[in-house]
């Protein structure tokens, strides 16, 4: 009797354990909307990378203001070799030319960033997930705040549990920078590269200084992804590579294997 | 649970029948107004009909960027053109005297024209930029006939939808919708910089539409074919770059 007893309370402890967690399902981590649209930035990210650094190569020769050609002085040049025989790079050998399918992978890549980032920005206003989930909170807006968040993460310190539930103050302001910054800032710097649209809206062109200047940013903005890329890289390889990968895909914690 | 699912069966059928039907009618249209480009096929067809049907509803009438002429490059690259063939290093020998520029296809008067009959013309000028699609660029004052000038000379018929530009170079022709082909910034150039264009930037004779990239701006022009139909030229894909590879549309 005694022993069934004291049996009995380590069962009871337990399943009361269990009852204390919700009975409905429990609101994922990320909402559909996001994951879907995570990974097809993803895939965009990845072509646009793999095409633009392709356009590169053929005049990799950046200027200043409205115009610019090999019969001017650039503002820097990368030195790598190039596919254009008239372009001086130092290398006694030209790359093949890749323009032709680099150039359609770019455009038609970014008109599915474009209206996938549209869907995002607009849906994300109307379900108060910026708000929610990125907006920082008055407590953590402060220089000690800010100090403190980056003094934590450069701490490199695995997340604790509790830290995967939610952003800190660094994701916070690294997403929003992407997302309203960076982003908004490649697709308007592209824009500009093309004749035809500042035909239309010449503001477009000319705000940025020119033609030249235009293409400059345009690669220095998506320079600043990439850092950005390789920073979230990073950090989910510290929080959990294939946990945070498998809640970025099924919208689910993967409380079991955080540990492993 | 099975209503429900019936339910969802019906209501995903509609939207698929109504997204289906919607985007034949969005098709038929695009059709219709002119927005689908020769080079639609294949796996970037989607992204240049996007790209050439949102450029046509913003741009159709739209002028390209002018500017002033402190602003024009005192180095313009003119890139790279192909050994010239006999028949041309004759007619330059000859100051291109003996130059013609063939006009036939869907007009009523099919005709020829020498460079001094174009010059005679009412001659147009503006300083546009040359962007090429690697990325560089160069302004200079362009000088010339606008298109629909000549266009009209021959009298265009009413169902023409574009007009194919042949240059003297080997395999080197590219062709226009008529929202280009009457745009009053396209020109058959004969003119740079106050004087007649020089050999390396497509003397005696190219086409210049600064809305569009450097490929599309063809030397050495020597005939011009109106049509109603790409499909009749090459493998119907509109320009030979288009063969290559590139887009036929290249307003970025």
């Amino acid at each position: 009797m005694a022993t069934s007893g004291s049996a009995q309370v380590p069962v009871e402890a337990f399943s009361s354990r269990v009852s204390t967690a919700p009975v409905t399902k429990p609101a994922p981590r990320h909402s559909a909307l996001v994951r879907v649209t995570h990974w097809i930035t993803t895939l965009c990210f990845f072509a646009l990378l793999v095409s633009g650094i392709e356009l590169v190569i053929s005049h990799p020769r950046f200027y200043w203001g409205e115009t610019g050609n090999v019969l001017t002085t650039p503002l820097f040049q990368l030195h790598i070799p190039s596919s254009r025989r008239l372009v001086p790079t130092g290398y006694g050998y030209v790359l093949p030319d890749q323009n032709g399918w680099s150039r359609a992978l770019h455009f038609q890549t970014a008109w599915v960033a474009v209206l996938t980032g549209l869907l995002y920005a607009i849906v994300g206003f109307f379900t108060g997930h910026f708000r929610k989930d990125f907006l920082p909170s008055k407590a953590e807006l402060s220089w000690r705040g800010f100090w403190g968040a980056l003094a934590e993460r450069l701490r490199f310190r695995r997340p604790s549990e509790a830290e995967g539930a939610s952003y800190n103050l660094m994701q916070r302001l690294a997403y929003l920078l992407v997302i309203f910054v960076l982003f908004p800032l490649v697709i308007w710097t592209g824009l500009a590269l093309s004749p035809a649209f500042d035909s239309a809206f010449p503001a477009t062109v000319t705000l940025l200084g020119g033609r030249q200047s235009a293409r400059t940013l345009h690669f220095f903005v998506s320079v600043a992804l990439v850092v950005f890329l390789l920073v979230h890289l990073m950090m989910i390889a510290l929080a959990g590579f294939w946990s945070r990968t498998i809640t970025m895909i099924t919208g689910r914690t993967g409380t079991r294997t955080e540990g492993s | 649970m099975k209503k429900l699912s019936r339910r969802k069966l019906i209501v995903s059928g509609l939207a698929a029948t109504a997204g289906a039907s919607g985007l034949a009618v969005a098709a038929r249209l695009a059709q219709k107004y002119g927005l689908v480009p020769p080079d639609r096929g294949g796996l970037y067809g989607p992204g240049a009909t996007l790209t050439y049907a949102a450029q046509r509803l913003l741009t159709r009438h739209s002028l390209a960027r002018e500017f002033s002429r402190s602003q024009i490059s005192s180095r313009p690259f003119p890139n790279e053109i192909g050994p010239p063939t006999e028949d041309f290093k004759r007619l330059q020998a000859g100051g291109f005297a003996d130059w013609r520029l063939t006009v036939d296809g869907m007009v009523h008067e099919p005709a020829s024209f020498s460079i001094s009959e174009l010059k005679s013309y009412p001659s147009r000028s503006h300083i546009t930029e040359v962007v090429c699609e690697e990325g560089w660029s160069y302004i200079a004052e362009w000088i010339g006939v606008p298109l629909s000038h000549v266009l009209n000379l021959v009298g265009v018929h009413p169902q023409a939808r574009y007009v194919v530009y042949v240059s003297a170079e080997p395999d080197a022709w590219d062709s226009i919708d008529m929202a280009d082909a009457l745009h009053p910034q396209t020109f058959l150039c004969y003119g740079m910089n106050g004087s007649d264009l020089p050999v390396p930037h497509g003397g005696p004779l190219r086409m210049r539409l600064p809305r569009q990239i450097g490929y599309k701006n063809l030397k050495f022009i020597n005939r011009l074919t109106v049509t109603d139909d790409m499909k009749k030229f090459g493998k119907g894909r509109g320009s030979a770059a288009a063969e290559a590879g590139y887009a036929w549309y290249v307003g970025i």
